[in-house]
Formats: C-alpha cells, structure tokens, sequence
C-alpha cells in the first residue's frame, strides 16, 4: 500500500497535510471543473433542477388545487392568460382550460407525473438491462447468446412501437374497470421495457473484460457465489457508462410518455402527464385558445431539452469513447 | 458473398419467426378470441361449438402451425371491433401510409443532404451555424409536438395548408393517391415535414460530418491544386464520397419513419395503418395489433436484410468470413 500524504515523513518531523474536505474535493474533481467551464451544462442544469423542484413542490406552490372538482368554477373556464375568472375573480397566471381548471398548476402536476413515470421507467430498464447484461457477460456460452438475440431483435423495431405494443397487450391483460388507474403502472412497465437493451449491450461489453481480470479471478478462488461476484464486484466497475445511458434515456423517456400519453394511450385525463395536456389542447387551437397548448409543450420542450443537454455533456466527461 | 446473404437471410426468417410466435401468442391468449366473434347473447353451448369449429382445443404448436399458415395466404381472422377482415382494412389503409413515409424520406434525404453540403461548406457562416443550433432543437422536439405547432402556424394563424386528412384522392396506376390532386398535395406538406425533421436534421449532421472529414483528405486538396472548379471538387469529388453512410442511415431510418408515422398519422388524422393501429390500442383490438406488429416486423427484417446486402456489395471486407458474435448496428 503506497503512503497517504499524511503520514509522509521530512527528516523527523512529521508533517501532516490535511486531506481536503468532501465539498473542496468534489469542487476540485474533473467533473466539477468542466462543469464550471460549461455554461450550456450550467443553464441546462439550473432549468432541469428548477423544473424538477416545481415538480416536486407542486402542492405548495400551485395556487389551485386542478384536479378537485370542488374547487373548480365552471365561469372561469378559457380565462386568458393574466386575466381574472369571470366567476371566481381569481388571477390565473397562465390562464385556464375549458373545466376553468389553471393552466399552471395543471403543468405542475403534470409534470410531477411525468417525471415520476420518466424516472421509474429508466429505473426499471436499467435494474433489468444492467442485470442482464452482467450475466449475459459473465456466463457467457448459450445464457449470453440467448439474450443478446433477444436484444438483438428488439433492436429490430423502433423503441416507440414497442412500448405501444407491450401497453397494448397489459390493457388486453388488464380488466377493462382497472385500465385507468393501472395506466401509470402499465407505462412505467411498457417504456421501461422497450428500453433495457443498450443498457444490456454496453454492461454486457465493459463486463465481458472485467471478468478476465485478476480481482474477479480471486474472488472466486475465495469461493464468493456468482450473485456477490456480479454485483458486489462487477457491478461498481461497470456503472460509469450506466449513468450516461441512463440520463440520455430519461430524455427518451418522458419524450415516449408524453407522445403515448399524447396519442390517448397514455395517462389518463383525469391525472394528466405533460403529453395529455398538450393532446387537450390541440383541441382549442381553433377556437384561439392557444395557451392551454403552448405552455405544456413549452414546458416539455424545455424538460426534454435540458435533460438532453445534460446528458451530452455528461458523456463527453465520463467516457468520450461512447460519442 | 453468397454465404454471408444466405446467412442474413435465415437471420431475418428466425427474426420473423419469433415476431410471429409473439403475434399468435397475443392473438390466442390476450384477451379471448371468442368474444369478438359472439354477440352478448350467445350461449354456452355456443362457445363449446365455436371453440371446437376454430380449433381452440387443439395442440398449440398446431394451432401455431396454422397461424402462420393462415398469414401466409393473407389471412388474419377479423377484427374484434367491427368484424371484417383485418387483411382488407389493412390494405386499404396501407397505400395512404406508404406515400406519407415515401414522401417524408425523400425530403429528409433531399434538404439533409443540401442542408449539410451548405453548413460543411459555409462552416463559420453565420446561416450554417444558425441551421447547426435550429438542429438541436429539432432533435429534441418530440414529432407529436412538431405536428401540433406546425398546425398552429401554417393552418390555423397562416390558413395555408389544411390540417387533417388526404385532401381528395386521384387515381395513380390503380393506386389511390393524393399526389395527384391539389388538395392531396396540400394535405401532404405538413405531415412530410413532421415526419421527416428529425431524419433530415439526422442526415444533415451525418452528411457535415462525413463532407468535413473528406475535405481534409489528400485527394480534395489535389483536386484543387488541378485547379478544379470549387463547384466540381465540393460535388464531383467530396459529395460523392460521403454517399456510402448516408445511404445505409436513410435504410435503417426507414423503419424509425413507419414507427413514427403512427404519431404523425395521428396528429394528423391522416387515415393510415398507424391511425389504424392506435385506434387499436385504444379499443384492444388484438387482431389488428397481431397483423400490425407482422406487417412491420416483415419490413424491417426486409429493410435490414437489403441493407446488409448493399453493405456487402460497397463493402468487400465485409465478405469475408466474420468473427461469431461481433457487434452488428
């Protein structure tokens, strides 16, 4: 084990330099220092945790409770934006929809289930997709084989029909009483399920080379079981690429639930996502009611935009050879 | 050569296989296939005899044997929702989604290709950099959202373009087709656009890319030292070059196209397959979605399967015998 700078010894004194805390070395890392020298990161990172904090505070700061019946005055109904409700007298800053509910506090909530959706579903591709991966690695032989041809035709088709397909077949599956209150689950299962496959290929590959090294030779000379092996000794060597899958495909993610929710196989509207706002209001793009269109789609554009941004930035950091 | 398109070949047949296998596993056990062809009132005794004269009772390798039987001829049983054959809507809606996608590629292709020449050219010019940032943003804009704004502007503030539906239909070679008649060309526009801004925004990055990369090479800076015309070195030489790429992408990108010609379909109403299949979705119609998912899967292993083959013929190393198992994107 090579000498830590503290107990480094001048003639016979002991000099001790103090290692430098947590916060000044994250501040000093590679990471943080092109991070600083990035300004489209920074922007796009105030917005994301702007957004995300609107999100996740929606009740307390939304000035209307949307999705109450009771607090919802049918005389308010198409208020324009800054304009006060012809029956309530209540300043509505991004206007309202034709039930009189706020545009703004609708986008809060929405957007709250579009990320949680978003978040879950990358969540689960990437528990499968990296567990996958690591056996298919591992094993190698007919276990590998088996389910990287299963990837291979999943990569076939568009990740889109997929999960439509899959959201097809659990409504099939489902009673048809329960579809709605199910759609979240049944979303979050369908695009998480059309997304495990570059997540499986990329952990597939980095475990592939892990495994011939001598650590993982040792641990099994140690007589560790394969599930340790895997994930106690593989896994945190294969997760630097994960991460950047995994922001790249939130992106993805809330892109592909806001178009299912958006074609009406998605959210339902009574607990709409961002791509269910935006389907209600194309319908009053003729009758000139435009802002109950624009702000959910500028809203989306900037969640999906800066998530992006984000996530090219992130990839040029931690691994350039994945560009 | 030969072995290695035989070999793709019987890859794309195992790939339409198991896409088959998956088809006839939602058709037999999502949802039950008697319900759709019984009406409220049918007795018991009713099932038990539908169920023997369909052949519900027999073996399931069986029944799959004549699912895939029944395909071939063309034979989808019908739809749980209206009762005819899936076959006949389906091929009644194709011809309307396959002009759409023919119609987005060749644009995408076009302006892409146009597109990129210019910013790899004009590398610093303010317009090239302008087009290179709009880019971005048309990458991350989801295709429903394109849809709905470019009807905001060209059909509900502008009033140019209309904005659902074909137009009216003219009749082309027997095939029904709206690029005969104005309104059908007008109809056209915006759903093009939609569905091919984020192919053409991919194939002008890949097309600067690819032409910066030539410019550098020896051979460009000779032509210019023969004193080649700018015009002949940037087009003759450098352009065609850049070709090889750009073709495979637009292949591959015709699937992405099919897929997301349901959205635009949908924003649209334009009455394709993809309306066809959403509405499907919606009403759990697994007929349609079973013949749905066959017909794509037959496209794409098609599509992949010619692609492959043009690789092979541009390319000769890939005739040669490959390493089992390497990477193939």
């Amino acid at each position: 084990m090579p000498p830590t700078r503290s107990d480094d010894k001048v003639g016979d004194t002991t000099v001790t330099v103090p290692r430098p805390g947590r916060l000044s070395r994250a501040w000093q890392s590679d990471i943080a220092w092109s991070f600083r020298h990035s300004p489209v990161a920074i922007v796009a990172a105030i917005v994301f945790f702007t957004l995300v904090f609107a999100a996740l505070a929606a009740p307390l700061i939304a000035p209307h409770t949307p999705f109450d019946p009771a607090t919802l005055n049918l005389m308010d109904g198409f208020t324009p934006p800054m304009g006060e409700g012809l029956g309530s007298g209540s300043l509505y800053w991004l206007g309202t929809d034709d039930q009189g509910r706020d545009v703004f506090s609708t986008i809060l909530y929405g957007m709250r289930l579009s990320l949680m959706i978003g978040l879950a579903a990358v969540g689960f591709a990437a528990v499968l997709g990296v567990s996958l991966g690591l056996i298919a690695g591992y094993a190698g032989g007919w276990v590998d084989a088996l389910i990287m041809r299963i990837a291979d035709i999943q990569l076939t088709f568009p990740s889109i029909l997929v999960a439509l397909l899959i959201f097809g077949v659990a409504r099939g599956l489902l009673p048809p009483e329960s579809r709605e209150q199910m759609a979240v689950w049944v979303l979050i299962l369908s695009i998480g399920l059309s997304e495990w496959v570059q997540f499986a290929r990329t952990v597939r590959s980095s475990a592939m080379v892990e495994a011939k090294k001598d650590y993982v030779q040792a641990a099994r000379l140690v007589g560790r079981r394969p599930v340790a092996i895997l994930f106690r000794h593989l896994l945190p060597n294969v997760m630097g690429p994960v991460l950047v899958i995994g922001t790249i495909y939130l992106a993805l993610a809330i892109i592909t639930e806001a178009t299912l929710s958006f074609l009406g196989v998605g959210a339902p509207p009574t607990s709409p996502s961002l791509g269910t706002l935006i389907n209600i209001g194309q319908d009053y793009l003729f009758s000139g009611e435009w802002w109950i269109l624009l702000f959910p789609s500028l809203t989306l554009l900037a969640l999906a935009l800066s998530v992006n941004l984000l996530g090219d930035w992130l990839r040029d950091v931690l691994n350039p050879k994945l560009r | 050569m030969f072995a290695y398109v035989v070999r793709r070949a019987l890859q794309g047949v195992l790939v339409l296989f198991v896409v088959a296998f998956i088809a006839f596993t939602m058709f037999r056990f999502v949802g039950d296939p008697l319900d759709g062809l019984l009406g409220q009132e049918a007795t018991q005794l009713d099932r038990v005899e539908l169920r023997e004269r369909l052949g519900l009772n027999d073996a399931v390798p069986v029944q799959f044997a004549r699912f895939v039987g029944n395909a071939l001829q063309g034979e989808f049983g019908n739809s749980y929702r209206n009762g005819v054959p899936v076959a006949g809507m389906i091929a009644e809606r194709l011809p309307a989604t396959l002009e759409l996608a023919l119609v987005s590629a060749l644009f995408a292709t076009l302006l892409g290709i146009a597109l990129g020449v210019y910013t790899a050219i004009n590398r610093d010019g303010w317009l090239a950099n302008t087009i290179m940032s709009a880019s971005l943003i048309g990458v991350s804009l989801p295709t429903f959202l394109i849809g709905v704004l470019l009807i905001w502007v060209f059909a509900v503030e502008l009033g140019w373009l209309p904005s659902f539906g074909r137009g009216e239909t003219g009749n082309l070679f027997g095939w029904d087709s709206s690029l005969v008649t104005v309104s059908g060309l007008k109809s056209l526009v915006l759903p093009a656009i939609t569905l091919g801004l984020y192919q053409m925004t991919l194939v002008m990055r890949l097309v600067r890319a690819e032409m910066l990369e030539v410019l550098r090479t020896d051979y460009i800076r000779f032509a210019r030292a023969r004193g080649l015309s700018e015009r002949a070195v940037n087009f003759g030489h450098a352009l065609k070059n850049t070709l090889v790429p750009v073709i495979t992408i637009i292949g591959l990108q015709v699937g992405q196209i099919t897929a997301f010609a349901i959205v635009t379909e949908t924003v649209f109403q334009w009455p394709g397959v993809g309306l066809l299949f959403i509405n499907a979705i919606q009403f759990v119609d697994i007929p349609v979605m079973a013949t749905y998912l066959l017909l794509v899967g037959t496209l794409f292993v098609t599509i992949n399967l010619i692609v492959d083959v043009l690789y092979a013929v541009i390319d000769p190393r890939l005739r040669a015998e490959r390493p089992a198992g390497g990477a193939s994107t």
